[in-house]
């Protein structure tokens, strides 16, 4: 976040904030950029109105990640995503400045809304290891087989980030989509796209592999349409979708049988106990018979 | 920006006089003019930048299609590996019937018989089968061995033959020896099409691909082609530029035409139809036809078909609609 204020006689330095595409940080396709303001309509930044081929170009990215990433250990996996939040812990102030200038939240409600963030996302790197043995199993057959069923990533899953609250929210919605070894398309809330955009620099800071997320900001309809309709992309998160947007992308999903994650009705509490739903809903169950043997 | 790098004296024909003596030849090659480096790359990166949508965008992709060489030139090729690339090359989208077939299936001579075959099996007889020869990709043996080998593709059904120049003849100046193997190779393949590849990554100089393309058109070649696909420099824009300049020049100066075949590193439908604004702006509509302009490729046909079906349905394709090759 950047205000053009001087303070003894210094120049502030502006941030250009991008879209993060393939591991690499780029305008928009279009060359777009649209107002941020805060909660009092103050300017804040400009950021990147992403297009739909900067959509078309984090798809791209996300499938080339995706056979490493779903092809990681879930252990390696979980590492990452915990050194992700080392690296949010160590920018706990900037984003909690980010945080209140994006929702106009109090500085102590912001840190809160910050904290409560790393904690989810520690939160959900524990699970990368664990959620194969609370989702899968060895189940009992009436034969001499294993029958043993284990849970597998979808695939690419564009995500609707929650239009309100720009930093918890989001990595509420994006973690478990990445805990079970999918790859993801954020499109960020309109309003309050920068925490995202910063996320996006401690992503490509934390070892995360390039392209595993891509970061979009801009309007969200103009941006989900295209997403929704991807033939390569495999689920959706609808979290952000307000209005009459959520059915209309639906039915888009409905083309190649996307995985649909519907918000929920009325406002959704970020700071509640997530639950396994959000890592669950994007996972494929692999069932495999083996004999005994003698 | 035309070069005009034909020679004004030269009346229409086959230019004979130049290739009578080695040093006649390399007269008349180093007398072509020098090529301003800087401009050709500023130009090809110009015309790079033209936007091609909608309606002219589905004729360019179904061109492209229909100019495509579907290639595969591994030491690793199987007789089913063929067969699978020839039933791609004769329905590219089973799931779309209108889309065109490629041009030609490129294979090694050795698979050439069974190419053929296969395209006679599929009802595909329009789609030709090229083969590579002349040792290809290093051109490194004897004439009698690239002249058997060019026999033995013919006779097992090749419409087309690829062959490589003698890069090693060519760089230490003996353009004599480089254009009578050219002739004798020509003379080896009866009915079917030469292609002379140049290896511009191995040529080192602008000026060396335009004295090889000149070497090779007055030699007789049907077609001048970029690279074999196998060294790190393959076609790029700046060369295949370079190269429809001769063509066009060559026509202009003795009334024949030859068609040019970039190979090697064109991979998306973006990269094909910058190929076809320098066909269309440098050697003019007439090359606009698979009998004058083909792309040697693998990946590429994939990604054509990906965007034609983002042109039809409107939703963006993924490599699940296609086939993996």
């Amino acid at each position: 976040m950047s205000t053009p204020e001087t303070s003894r006689g210094r120049l502030a330095v502006l941030k250009t904030y991008k879209l993060y595409v393939g591991g690499k940080f780029p305008r928009s396709e279009s060359g777009r950029v649209y107002e941020v303001t805060d909660g009092k309509g103050q300017w804040l930044a400009n950021a990147p109105l992403a297009s739909r081929k900067d959509a078309r170009d984090a798809v791209v990215a996300a499938r080339k990640a995706f056979g490493g990433w779903s092809g990681a250990t879930a252990y390696n996996r979980g590492q990452i995503l915990y050194r992700i939040a080392e690296m949010l812990e160590g920018r706990r102030e900037q984003f909690a400045a980010e945080v209140a200038a994006a929702e106009g939240l109090s500085k102590a409600k912001a840190q809160a809304a910050t904290d409560a963030a790393i904690d989810r996302w520690v939160w959900y790197a524990g699970w990368s290891d664990k959620l194969a043995q609370v989702v899968g199993g060895a189940n009992p057959v009436a034969g001499p087989f294993f029958n043993l069923s284990t849970p597998e990533p979808t695939g690419v899953v564009a995500v609707l980030a929650p239009q309100r609250s720009s930093l918890l929210g989001l990595v509420s919605v994006l973690a478990p989509v990445l805990v079970g070894g999918n790859t993801a398309v954020v499109v960020t809330s309109r309003d309050a796209p920068l925490p995202a955009l910063s996320l996006a620099e401690v992503l490509a800071t934390s070892d995360l592999p390039g392209g595993v997320v891509g970061v979009l900001s801009g309007d969200t309809a103009e941006i989900a349409r295209p997403l929704a309709a991807h033939q390569d992309v495999n689920a959706i998160d609808l979290a952000g979708a307000e209005g009459g947007l959520a059915a209309e992308l639906e039915a888009a999903a409905a083309e190649n049988l996307k995985r649909v994650l519907r918000p929920t009705a009325g406002p959704a509490d970020w700071t509640a106990d997530p639950g396994l739903e959000r890592m669950t809903a994007f996972l494929e169950t692999k069932t495999v018979w083996h004999p005994v043997g003698a | 920006m035309p070069t005009d790098a034909a020679p004004r004296d030269a009346g229409r024909g086959t230019l004979p006089d130049v290739t009578s003596s080695d040093a006649a030849l390399r007269r008349f090659l180093h007398g072509l003019p020098g090529v301003d480096a800087v401009g050709l790359e500023a130009r090809a990166a110009a015309l790079g930048t033209r936007s091609i949508k909608t309606s002219a965008k589905a004729y360019a992709l179904d061109l492209a299609i229909s100019m495509i060489d579907l290639t595969t030139l591994e030491g690793a090729d199987t007789p089913g590996k063929v067969r699978s690339l020839c039933a791609k090359g004769a329905s590219p989208d089973p799931g779309d019937r209108t889309a065109p077939r490629v041009a030609a299936i490129c294979v090694y001579p050795d698979m050439a018989a069974t190419a053929k075959r296969a395209l006679a099996d599929a009802g595909a007889d329009e789609v030709k089968v090229a083969s590579v020869a002349t040792a290809f990709p290093a051109g490194r043996a004897a004439l009698s061995v690239k002249l058997a080998d060019t026999r033995e593709a013919v006779a097992a059904g090749a419409d087309e033959i690829d062959m490589v120049i003698d890069r090693g003849a060519f760089l230490s100046g003996r353009y004599l020896q480089v254009f009578e193997e050219i002739r004798e190779v020509k003379q080896s393949c009866g009915d079917a099409h030469l292609k002379v590849i140049f290896e511009n990554g191995e040529l080192a100089t602008y000026d060396n691909i335009r004295r090889a393309s000149w070497l090779a058109m007055l030699a007789g070649a049907d077609f001048i082609k970029t690279s074999t696909g196998k060294v790190a420099v393959n076609a790029t824009p700046p060369n295949t530029l370079l190269m429809l300049e001769a063509v066009r020049d060559f026509r202009t100066s003795t009334g024949r035409q030859v068609g040019v075949k970039p190979a090697g590193g064109i991979r998306t439908a973006k990269d094909a139809i910058k190929y076809l604004v320098l066909v269309n702006e440098t050697a003019g509509g007439d090359w606009l036809s698979p009998d004058w302009f083909r792309f040697g490729a693998s990946s590429l046909l994939n990604d054509l078909l990906m965007q034609r079906q983002k042109l039809t349905t409107g939703r963006y394709s993924g490599p699940d609609y296609v086939t993996v090759d």
